[in-house]
């Protein structure tokens, strides 16, 4: 929703910029951005993932300061940074747990945008260049992964841009392109660490445009009902927005800070602290947890579909697994955007977020016994949520009436019985 | 060409599964003992002494095969390191500023004793010469072949990140180098294999024949024994290091404890700063935390939400 700019330039040095470039217009304008004034804890993680893309940039410049992308000497520079370079182990902890954090982050905000609907008309723009910066993310933290150069980043590329061979014909031209010849090796370590240099602005590119993108189409909401009145449904995004973010940020930080500080190995695999060998393969090849429910899904294909070879099987799901994102918005038929509202909707989508806590899970196992049965049944979920669940729900659910307005809902809040327990939040 | 794709693709198909195979043949190992270090905790620090006395079993006993690749004298006496001087000992010149790890007196003895090669000199000759505390610590051996050579084939693996290198670190190594055992009556070791039920490997590969079924599979009722077998012996014994302070037992036990402090720092010399700062970084979020909530609740109190 454009608003009206409520800028008024006071001094003359204002005025004078405000005919020529209207930056301070733009930035006033920003703050001042109506927003629902409904927004819950969950609508946090927007700018929580900005912080997280901010502070991955700045840790990662300082780190390629200091790195030597070179497969005889990136292990040891890695060391180097984390022993002699001054608060070097601060920068690479920082921005290893940074990657997780950020997954963990965008995987919530991901979530939320699922369950209230954010991305149904006129969101769809928003929500397809957010499946672009997931993508570009993933592509970001697979390439930093390989950087240190140990056994799991070695064997983690080898796995993985084995996959591309699966495809027919385009498939073995792919990996050689991606590898910078016949397997991992230095022009391999040496085009990861540009792309991984280049790849955080190009994101932060389109992050810019997905910004741009709900400030135009307004943001959703916890009752996904339009905003009617600016005046009663909306507050100014500064000081009512800042600050909330501000105050869930921190938060997020403290939980950020346990695991710098006090587990900054928690969620690294203790092989990637022995140097490549291309001579060892690790007993047991795991991706970073942020990849296991992919993971999951690419091996949960074990048999052959007519022509289709349960490895090529394995990749088109779980390339379909992300690319079915894209066309989200116009699988779900329903006209009501929050689940709210959807009480049969909402079943379906704990069930989905439990499905994929369970490829998390099978993801990290061997493919075998049950694991590999678990697995296919969340797969099936998985695609069966997005290709007939949200469909159908749409034709036979029965929703629960909307709030007529944003303020409405609000006002309905504060009177509810006493006893009830207040919710800052909401 | 399209053969080749075949073979590729099946080789990489092979390439995932690899990683099943080896679990499914590796036995599983026993649970590491659980010991109360003194580095764990968020407020766990590094025992100084016992990080001095690990030195000295490293330096005697595993330093013969084992590397510590990243490390230099001169961390021995950073802050926070086994030899660090707050302030130099009697008898050392004031102009010396033993914070300093490349004037700390202690580190430049230890460096002393070992010799490194420098050069080329003026002459374009390689030469022997001391160590500085500037110098990374020898390795014992000049390339992987001749460490292999030396060791029945197997590579004796750097120390100097062996505690992250490992689940567990910490509990793994002192469990390994406490925990040889004699193999039981079920197995037969080859020459230069050396029992131990923490090691990870697979004993049913090891099992005499009258265990196994005529196709050499474990019989139903034989149990198989956990862990594996290495090419170390059992690096320690009762006595065979000398201890300066009669107060601390010569035994396995003592001195495995102390060379995990000592190798757990090598791992990770900047954990007491990371832990200091940490606190302070959580301190400072509570903090920001609770004004940030408070000035949430004051901004928001006077609207309708």
């Amino acid at each position: 929703m454009h608003h009206a700019s409520t800028y008024k330039p006071q001094t003359g040095i204002e005025r004078w910029l405000d005919k020529r470039l209207p930056i301070v217009r733009f930035a006033d304008d920003f703050m001042n951005f109506p927003t629902p004034k409904n927004l819950n804890y969950w609508w946090t993680f927007g700018a929580i993932l900005v912080v997280c893309l901010v502070i991955q940039i700045i840790t990662g410049v300082v780190l390629a300061m200091h790195y030597t992308p070179h497969k005889d000497l990136a292990f040891n520079s890695v060391e180097h940074i984390m022993r002699d370079v001054n608060y070097g182990w601060l920068m690479r902890y920082v921005h290893a747990n940074g990657a997780s954090m950020f997954f963990l982050a965008v995987y919530i905000h991901m979530f939320r945008g699922l369950y209230y609907g954010s991305y149904k008309e006129p969101r769809e723009m928003n929500w397809i260049l957010g499946v672009v910066i997931f993508l570009l993310m993933m592509a970001t933290a697979f390439m930093g992964y390989v950087l240190p150069w140990g056994q799991m980043s070695f064997w983690g590329a080898t796995v993985i841009t084995n996959f591309f061979t699966a495809f027919p014909i385009i498939g073995e031209p792919i990996k050689t392109l991606l590898l910078g010849g016949p397997a991992v090796d230095n022009a391999t370590l040496n085009r990861f660490f540009s792309l991984h240099y280049l790849l955080p602005f190009a994101i932060f590119g389109v992050v810019l445009l997905h910004i741009w993108a709900f400030h135009t189409s307004g943001n959703n909401n916890p009752t996904g009902v339009d905003v009617k009145d600016v005046k009663k449904d909306t507050l100014p995004f500064h000081p009512y927005y800042t600050v909330k973010d501000g105050f869930a940020i921190a938060v997020f930080l403290l939980l950020f800070a346990a695991f710098v500080f006090f587990n900054p190995n928690g969620l690294g695999h203790p092989d990637n602290y022995t140097p490549a060998n291309p001579l060892v393969t690790p007993p047991h090849i795991v991706p970073e947890w942020y990849f296991l429910p992919f993971y999951a899904i690419l091996r949960a294909i074990t048999f052959d579909i007519g022509p289709i070879s349960s490895k090529l099987g394995g990749v088109l799901a779980m390339f379909g697994s992300i690319l079915v994102l894209f066309i989200l918005p116009w699988l779900d038929t329903s006209k009501v955007r929050s689940m709210r509202y959807r009480p049969v909707a909402q079943l379906w989508f704990v069930l989905f977020v439990f499905a994929c806590l369970a490829l998390g899970y099978f993801g990290g196992k061997p493919a075998e016994g049950w694991y590999v049965l678990g697995s296919q049944i969340a797969t099936a979920y998985y695609f069966a949520f997005f290709l007939v669940i949200l469909p159908l729900l749409g034709l036979f659910e029965k929703a629960k009436p909307a709030p007529k307005s944003i303020a409405d809902s609000v006002l309905k809040k504060a009177a509810a019985p006493t006893g009830a327990i207040a919710q800052p939040a909401e | 060409m399209r053969r080749s794709i075949l073979v590729k693709s099946a080789a990489a198909a092979l390439l995932a599964l690899a990683p099943l195979a080896a679990l499914a043949a590796g036995g599983k190992t026993l649970e590491y003992k659980h010991n109360h270090w003194h580095f764990s905790g968020p407020f766990g620090t590094y025992d100084k002494e016992a990080m001095q006395r690990g030195f000295q079993v490293y330096k005697q006993v595993c330093a013969g095969c084992h590397a510590v690749e990243q490390l230099a004298f001169r961390n021995l006496g950073d802050k926070g390191g086994p030899f660090y001087l707050e302030r130099c000992p009697a008898g050392v010149p004031e102009t010396t500023n033993c914070k300093n790890p490349a004037e700390n007196p202690v580190v430049k003895a230890i460096a002393a004793e070992y010799t490194v090669q420098d050069g080329p000199d003026d002459l374009g000759e390689m030469f022997d010469r001391p160590a500085l505390p500037s110098d990374k610590f020898p390795k014992p051996f000049a390339n992987e072949q001749q460490a292999r050579a030396a060791n029945g084939g197997a590579y004796p693996p750097n120390l100097a990140l062996i505690m992250k290198a490992r689940h567990h670190g910490p509990d793994y190594v002192y469990s390994l180098l406490t925990g040889y055992e004699d193999p039981p009556d079920t197995v037969t070791l080859g020459p230069g294999q050396n029992y131990n039920p923490y090691f990870a490997g697979d004993m049913s590969q090891l099992l005499k024949p009258e265990y196994r079924d005529a196709e050499g599979h474990p019989l139903p009722d034989v149990k198989i024994p956990p862990g594996g077998v290495l090419a170390m012996a059992p690096p320690l014994s009762d006595g065979v290091i000398d201890y300066a302070d009669p107060a601390i037992p010569e035994t396995v036990d003592q001195y495995a404890k102390d060379v995990v402090e000592f190798l757990t720092w090598a791992s990770e010399p900047k954990m007491e700063e990371r832990k200091s700062l940490g606190v302070i970084t959580i301190g400072y979020l509570l903090i920001l935390t609770i004004v940030l909530f408070l000035s949430y609740r004051a901004i928001w109190s006077n609207t309708d939400h």
